[in-house]
């Protein structure tokens, strides 16, 4: 019993199938009978969004805080390249979404028709798989296709270009049961012999690490319930990438918080004298490692990745686990428990006393000031008065994003929405209403700096029309701080165009948009200042003008090994050769 | 950028790691990828390569089952065995790749390509062209009074030594097929 339909209702009725409550789109020609389709219903809300860069990352926000796929409709020409960096932004932090692109009708393609771009060309190096349909009858398996694509294996961003003489042919509708997806199934099962070395080695392990990325947080939330129990089983520590971060709660035990370039010290440093590296969903990211040929010399490393090309990619590892977090671990609680649970517990206890002692250095300390916000200072408050709440966290790009993944604690996943592998400046703003819309009571900040946050800031409006009550909290230093630190530390001091001239008053810019505004530049003010803030039912946007030079530390200079952290501004005289001076 | 002495393509492993500092030699591999015979999968294949710095030596593609529509790419490809593991492994994770066959590791394989050369001469030249054609077995599929164009099948260094000894009796044009190639036996 098949049912004809136009495309464009194929469309809307193969989201249906699939799930889809809330689409981010922006209308234009190439789309125009979708649109009409979507006007007719009303199952799917549609989200318009102000620019297509704003609809994407609306969609990664929605799919990092629900863990369900992320839908973005947009037009041909511009609106398929504007959606471009989303797309990028998805494929480097393993995002699932889906996004709908409309094109020229197929007799004009290649004609250099209005609004004409070759979008599965240009979007086929930022895609895990892309699809121009032709014909209306391979439409809505083709849409089952792509949302079975996106969400199994490594997830990841998927197009569907749509040309419009398809959108109106009609044809069968292919329900979703009867979709061919079958060449599509990557291997979720670890090898059990590789998981019983693991577990050989975790049992005399002295100097243990879990280094845990966004995999686990991807895998679902089981795999961080599995997560907590390994770790508090075995009594070894954890640290977390970027990504990663809620996997393993923040109040946690085991918790050594999170490594990396701007990691802590005492997570660093444990990664570096470890014996035994479990890598759970995490890709050895060059933030991580530091000099590859100095990465955690002494330790055997295992790796636990669904991505096989994850593996040895820049690491070589003793253990290669290929699989899906959440079966990998079942398997390693489930031999290891097996086992008699065993770990060299005085070793483990002499471990813990090292790591004791690297904690000791505080290495988060900051010189603290009672006339100027320190936005060290701005988090810790931030954290202090929202904690316990039902809070989700996005960030932009910069030295905001890092003391936010500092100062901040994740007890959750799905909690932190960032920007990690892209490093996309403007992703935050449009993040948090993505955000927003699938979590409409809690409290969801963005916390910014005003030069990213400018980037994509006309989706205030989004906010605004939507009633999503997104908090943009701004770390304003009137600097590209992050730009202007690496200056500081490897151009001589030279400040090439790294300030933000001409900003806007941030306050006349909340009214404008309709929303509030709230300026704060006093410490003794800031406490009120948030809480007026968490207080307010809609948008805010929180002018937080802080210390002007701040540098983000600890920091793990280009170049250098993990063990030659730069904790303050006295380590910093001429730490980055001209080597290091190369590398991003 | 020439004070740093940065080796161009040499940053596989890590940004951190830009100067090659992995000494290990570089080996030639040929890879059979089944594929989906679906618009813009060449492309995709491609710009893996492109995209990640990867060689290609070569490369021949055409659809091998007309009903089950896959086609068979066959690349060859040069790096250190870790990058070599590296294109199987991010070859086999695309979604329309089906099978990756490394035939330089599986065992045995025959390998072929096809060479068409176009040779003008006359006289002594012309004669000895035809000569050294019989022994490298290759066959005159045209001639002119001035020309041959000799068709010879054999592994890309017979074609690189018949090439040589025709270019000075006038070797005029080459068009290579690229490599073929399956594994012996089953």
């Amino acid at each position: 019993m098949s049912k004809q339909m136009t495309g464009a209702k194929m469309v809307i009725q193969a989201l249906k199938d699939q799930g889809v409550e809330v689409v981010f789109g922006y209308p234009g020609g190439a789309v125009l009978p979708i649109y009409d389709e979507l006007f007719l219903q009303n199952d799917i809300r549609h989200i318009l969004v102000r620019h297509e860069q704003g609809a994407v990352h609306m969609a990664e926000g929605y799919a990092r805080s629900t863990g369900k796929p992320g839908v973005a409709l947009v037009t041909s020409g511009p609106g398929a390249t504007n959606a471009v960096t989303g797309l990028t932004d998805a494929l480097m932090d393993s995002i699932p979404i889906v996004v709908l692109t409309g094109q020229v009708p197929t007799f004009m393609i290649g004609t250099d028709g209005f609004q004409e771009a070759d979008t599965v060309g240009i979007t086929r190096p930022c895609t895990k798989m892309n699809w121009l349909v032709k014909d209306t009858a391979k439409l809505s398996e083709t849409i089952h296709q792509a949302f079975h694509v996106a969400t199994h294996g490594r997830p990841g961003p998927v197009l569907i270009d749509i040309p419009k003489d398809v959108q109106f042919a009609t044809s069968d509708y292919v329900p979703v049961e009867k979709a061919k997806v079958a060449h599509y199934q990557p291997r979720t099962e670890g090898d059990p012999a590789q998981i019983a070395r693991l577990v050989e080695m975790m049992e005399t392990a002295e100097r243990p690490i879990f280094y845990t990325g966004g995999g686990v947080i991807n895998s679902g939330p089981r795999a961080s319930q599995l997560l907590r129990e390994l770790a508090n089983e075995t009594g070894f520590p954890v640290t977390s990438t970027l990504m990663g971060l809620g996997a393993y709660p923040a109040s946690g035990r085991n918790w050594v918080g999170m490594l990396g370039m701007h990691g802590l010290y005492e997570a660093n440093l444990a990664m570096h004298g470890c014996d035994l590296m479990i890598n759970i969903g995490a890709r050895f990211d060059d933030r991580i490692t530091g000099r590859v040929k100095d990465f955690s010399p002494r330790s055997k490393k295992a790796h636990i990745d669904i991505d096989p090309s994850s593996i040895n990619k820049v690491i070589r590892v003793d253990v290669p686990i290929v699989g899906d977090v959440t079966k990998v671990l079942e398997e390693v609680l489930r031999q290891w428990r097996a086992r008699g649970s065993r770990t060299d517990k005085a070793a483990l206890a002499k471990w813990w006393k090292q790591i004791d002692e690297w904690r000791a250095v505080k290495c988060l300390s900051y010189k603290p000031s009672t006339t100027t916000i320190k936005p060290q200072y701005a988090l810790e408050r931030l954290e202090a008065l929202t904690k316990g709440m039902d809070r989700y966290i996005c960030t932009e790009v910069g030295q905001h994003q890092m003391w936010a993944a500092q100062f901040l604690g994740f007890e959750d996943p799905n909690r932190w929405m960032t920007s990690g592998g892209l490093g996309t400046m403007g992703y935050g703003l449009p993040a948090s209403i993505g955000v927003q819309i699938a979590h409409p009571k809690a409290l969801v900040i963005n916390v910014a700096g005003e030069a990213s946050w400018l980037m994509n800031m006309q989706e205030m409006g989004t906010a605004m029309q939507f009633r999503a009550p997104v908090k943009q909290f701004i770390l304003n230093n009137e600097r590209l701080g992050m730009v202007r630190q690496w200056q500081e530390l490897l151009h001589g001091e030279r400040y090439s165009s790294s300030w933000s001239e001409s900003l806007p008053d941030f306050v006349k810019l909340a009214e404008a948009f309709g929303c509030k505004g709230i300026q704060c530049k006093d410490p003794k003010d800031l406490d009120d200042a948030i809480m007026e803030m968490i207080r307010y039912d809609g948008p805010v946007i929180f002018d937080c003008l802080v210390e002007k030079h701040e540098n983000c530390f600890p920091m793990i200079p280009s170049g250098k090994p993990h063990n030659e952290m730069l904790l303050g501004e006295a380590d910093t005289q001429g730490v980055i050769g001209a080597k290091g001076a190369v590398l991003v | 950028m020439s004070a740093l002495n940065i080796k161009k393509g040499s940053s596989s492993h890590s940004a951190y790691d830009l100067r090659a500092t992995n000494s290990e030699i570089e080996e030639t591999h040929t890879l059979a990828v089944i594929v989906e015979n679906e618009p813009g999968v060449l492309a995709r294949v491609i710009g893996l390569f492109s995209g990640r710095g990867y060689n290609i030596d070569s490369l021949t593609v055409a659809e091998v089952d007309h009903t089950g529509h896959r086609s068979r790419i066959t690349i060859v490809t040069r790096g250190t065995p870790a990058v070599i593991d590296q294109i199987e492994a991010q070859l086999s994770r695309m979604v329309p790749v089906h099978e990756v066959h490394d035939l330089t590791m599986e065992g045995p394989s025959v390998q072929r390509e096809l060479a068409l050369l176009k040779v003008a001469g006359t006289g002594a030249a012309r004669v000895e062209a035809l000569q050294l054609a019989e022994i490298f077995r290759a066959n005159v599929v045209d001639s002119t009074l001035e020309s041959f164009v000799f068709e010879m099948t054999g592994t890309p260094d017979k074609i690189d030594a018949f090439a040589e000894l025709m270019r000075p009796l006038g070797l005029l044009e080459i068009a290579r097929t690229g490599v073929a190639g399956l594994k012996r036996g089953v």
